[in-house]
């Protein structure tokens, strides 16, 4: 369990970039932080893997304090994948790299190339073992990237703005890992500006501005809040946006599942024929 | 005469096993807006380096086939030869700004080609103002948001009054409502200037209603080309993997269970909104 | 990363910032003739003395009393030096006149090193930049100049980006000896250099995409022009090296310890 208890956090030149946090994220729950750029997501974020330590308030990872303890220590359970794989990326073959932060956690070999094995298969990257990641796409690099994070199974995974660059298949297939995360009982905590991204997933919502909180409930609530949205700087789904102007016909606003949409309109339109 | 024109153009990256591009023919008239997309590796960006140039004579390797950009062979003329017609705009903001002020570097390509200084004053001040960036055009690079910067980035190429402007993604690394005022920018210039604009997106559902010309590419190829609603509403199309618009998608739904909306693809929410208005509101 | 904070633009506008740098680094190199110049205590110390009036007209006393300190360390050295081996090689004498002339040469020292440092504080990178670009030197050099300091932020902040990258995998860089501690920088040195390689490959992509090289007879948006205070400093200037030539020369300086 995460808990945020009150924190504030200023960066070196006196910016403060959280003002004022509480946020408690249950173990297995997938959360969508969301917010303009600026609006402290990513700050927030690490704070759950202690990289930041609140200036005032705590940080509990498990009933932990973040400031009782260290990075190594916190990622162990929280594993954080960065935006740019290639900030990331400096082993000579993708086996290396995935083994890492294995080898920093102190694995056994015999474990270290299991899990490697098995972190390869999980995002097809088998037949890359001994390549370069230099070499790989954009695409790849990005899966190197996860999979070397997932490698040592942590119970939390937080994804900073993993659908910037993805194309339509690519954004896909990471919505189904995340759905198979959570059916592994993880957490999955992602940065995300992505408002059709989470409206087909259909997380919890928190949103951010100007370092604070300015809702924490339901997707589909939050994202079919056309003030809420304004006031946060976000785009409605396109779902939500053709129901919002359908308004005068008495539909429900707060459709996002496309679904659900067609089912609403077919049946408007029965009764419509019906009279 | 189309503006751009090619013919056959298949291009391999040095050191790689296969093209990046094969048998690409395309035709783009004078004011279109089109707007080119497909999977990640089509080979997109390969093509949009190609209409200034960078494609061969900064890549190397080798070009076959024929292009032609405003009247000129490429394959004949120095990418700097180029930059007065073609102006190209990156994924990256950061990248592709150098100077210590937002001016200077809405400058560099009139300092390069060597424009006198009250010209070249004239021509940047149009061009912040038709970016809307002449309030911080003292302002360093790093000081201003990723929007602001791939505005500067236009206006820089703007600036040289090129008859094309080719944006390669321009908004990969922008939050929603920024890529929507780049946009507004971009489609702006296309209909009030005229600038033919060649647009690299996988953002459909914010870009496809701007467009009067798609082509979708898979593999080094381009597998469709034309009316962005007759493409956009084929199956085909949705199999390469391209990102249909949900409106588009909620179109077809409908209409395969019987609800037929009209005989135009809406390619946006306010499309559909008004086909629903006009066929569900009571007499 | 405090370091670089002095390197980002800082718009303080003093009189002093707003001097042409071609004539501040004129004066420099005058300034720095003339400590050449003499060997005798009082001119260094009165060239010494001269830097003030500047420093505390463009408001950078912190800054430049920090760069003092910075060369407190190699001041004393070079003091310590001087005084032992005139102690050893006149035979174990410590007589006043050494340890004058050795606190001229130290004296000597931190004038040029302070003027330099006046000459740094009060011109701002950009200003710096159009001097270059303005001068005889090929616009090469002065790209090169500008775009690297335009950079320097955002190398820092990426540096700080992959570090965290790196700890969020476990990478602990305080630990283990000397050695150890070495190699931990490793996964965070190969993806800055990368990411550098790739970053020049796109700013040539764009540099080329902006009429690179149609020219050699590049233009300039700016225009440094000469202003009233400019002209005032290099009349100083000149009357400093005229003054410091004719004295070198016609006067006989005494030094501290025959005046006392």
């Amino acid at each position: 369990m995460i808990e945020a208890q009150d924190i504030r956090y200023s960066y070196q030149n006196k910016i403060e970039a959280l003002k004022g946090i509480s946020l408690t994220i249950q173990d297995g729950e997938f959360v969508a932080i969301m917010g303009q750029n600026g609006a402290g997501k990513s700050t927030l974020v690490k704070h759950f893997n202690g990289l930041l330590k609140p200036s005032q308030g705590k940080v509990l990872v498990d009933g932990v304090e973040t400031t009782k303890s260290s990075v190594a220590a916190l990622a162990r359970n929280v594993g954080f994948v960065f935006q740019n794989p290639d900030h990331q990326l400096f082993s000579e073959t993708v086996e290396e790299e995935i083994a890492f932060a294995l080898k920093n956690f102190g694995f056994k070999s015999e474990v270290i190339e299991d899990r490697v094995t098995w972190a390869l298969n999980l995002l097809s990257l088998t037949q890359y073992r001994k390549t370069s990641p230099f070499l790989l796409s954009g695409g790849e690099r990005k899966r190197v990237a996860l999979a070397s994070v997932l490698a040592w199974d942590p119970k939390t995974l937080i994804l900073d703005e993993p659908t910037i660059g993805q194309d339509h298949d690519q954004k896909e297939k990471l919505r189904q890992f995340i759905m198979q995360m959570q059916t592994q009982k993880k957490t999955v905590v992602t940065v995300t500006h992505d408002v059709e991204f989470v409206a087909e997933c259909n997380p919890r919502v928190v949103l951010m501005k100007d370092g604070k909180i300015v809702a924490d409930g339901v997707g589909k609530e939050i994202l079919t809040n056309p003030a809420l949205l304004e006031l946060s700087s976000i785009v409605l789904p396109q779902i939500a946006q053709v129901f919002t102007k359908l308004a005068p016909l008495g539909f429900p606003k707060d459709v996002i599942d496309i679904y659900e949409a067609k089912a609403i309109i077919l049946k408007a339109k029965e009764s419509k024929q019906g009279r | 005469m189309a503006i751009i024109e090619t013919k056959n153009l298949t291009y391999t990256y040095p050191g790689a096993t296969k093209p990046s591009i094969v048998d690409v023919s395309i035709k783009v008239e004078k004011g279109e807006f089109v707007l080119i997309t497909g999977p990640s590796g089509c080979g997109k960006t390969t093509l949009c380096r190609c209409f200034n140039g960078l494609v061969p004579h900064f890549y190397q390797g080798e070009l076959k086939g024929d292009i032609s950009v405003s009247g000129i062979d490429t394959l004949k003329h120095h990418t700097y030869e180029m930059a007065k017609h073609v102006g190209l705009v990156f994924q990256n903001p950061e990248n592709q700004l150098f100077a210590l002020s937002i001016e200077k570097d809405v400058a560099f390509g009139l300092e390069n080609m060597g424009v006198p200084r009250e010209e070249m004053r004239r021509k940047v001040d149009w061009a912040l103002n038709q970016t809307g960036i002449y309030d911080i055009r003292e302002r360093s690079p790093h000081e201003i948001s990723g929007g602001q910067q791939q505005r500067v980035a236009i206006a820089s190429v703007l600036a040289m009054e090129p008859k094309v402007i080719v944006l390669d993604e321009p908004t990969s690394f922008l939050d929603p409502l920024s890529a929507e005022k780049i946009f507004d920018v971009i489609h702006k210039l296309n209909r009030e200037q005229g600038i033919t604009v060649i647009l690299v997106e996988h953002r459909l559902d914010l870009t496809a209603k701007y467009a009067n010309h798609l082509i979708v590419m898979d593999q080094g190829m381009v597998r469709f080309e034309g009316d962005p609603k007759k493409i956009l509403s084929s199956e085909e199309t949705r199999l390469i993997g391209v990102g249909i618009p949900k409106a588009t998608l909620l179109y077809q739904m409908l209409r395969k269970d019987g609800l037929n909306l009209g005989d135009s693809t809406p390619l946006s929410s306010e499309e559909l909104a008004d086909q629903l208005l006009e066929a569900l509101t009571p007499e | 990363m405090s370091v670089f904070d002095g390197l980002r633009f800082r718009k303080v506008y003093s009189p002093i910032h707003n001097l042409d740098p071609r004539i501040k680094f004129v004066y420099v190199i005058a300034i720095f003739i003339v400590a050449i110049l003499f060997f005798q205590i009082i001119p260094l110390l009165i060239l010494f003395f001269m830097q003030i009036p500047f420093v505390l007209l463009a408001r950078v006393q912190r800054q430049w009393l920090r760069s003092l300190r910075g060369a407190a360390f190699l001041a004393t050295f070079i003091f310590v030096v001087n005084v032992g081996t005139t102690y050893f090689t006149s035979g174990y004498l410590l007589t006043a006149p050494n340890v004058e002339n050795a606190a001229a040469m130290t004296l000597r020292f931190v004038v040029l090193v302070e003027s330099f440092s006046v000459f740094f504080l009060t011109t701002s990178p950009d200003h710096l930049g159009l001097a270059l670009e303005e001068s005889r030197v090929p616009y090469e050099f002065a790209f090169a100049f500008t775009t690297a300091v335009r950079f320097v932020p955002v190398l820092a902040e990426e540096a700080q980006t992959i570090m965290d990258a790196q700890k969020a995998r476990g990478l602990e860089l305080e630990k283990g000896g000397l050695l150890k501690r070495i190699r931990n920088y490793v996964p965070v040195l190969i993806p800055l250099i990368v990411s550098a390689i790739r970053r020049s490959l796109e700013l040539a992509e764009a540099m080329e995409s902006r009429a690179w090289g149609a020219t050699k007879k590049r233009t300039n948006l700016y225009l440094l022009k000469l202003h009233k205070g400019d002209y005032f400093l290099l009349a100083i200037t000149v009357g400093i090296l005229a003054t410091a030539i004719y004295a070198h020369f016609f006067v006989t300086i005494p030094t501290i310890t025959q005046l006392i």
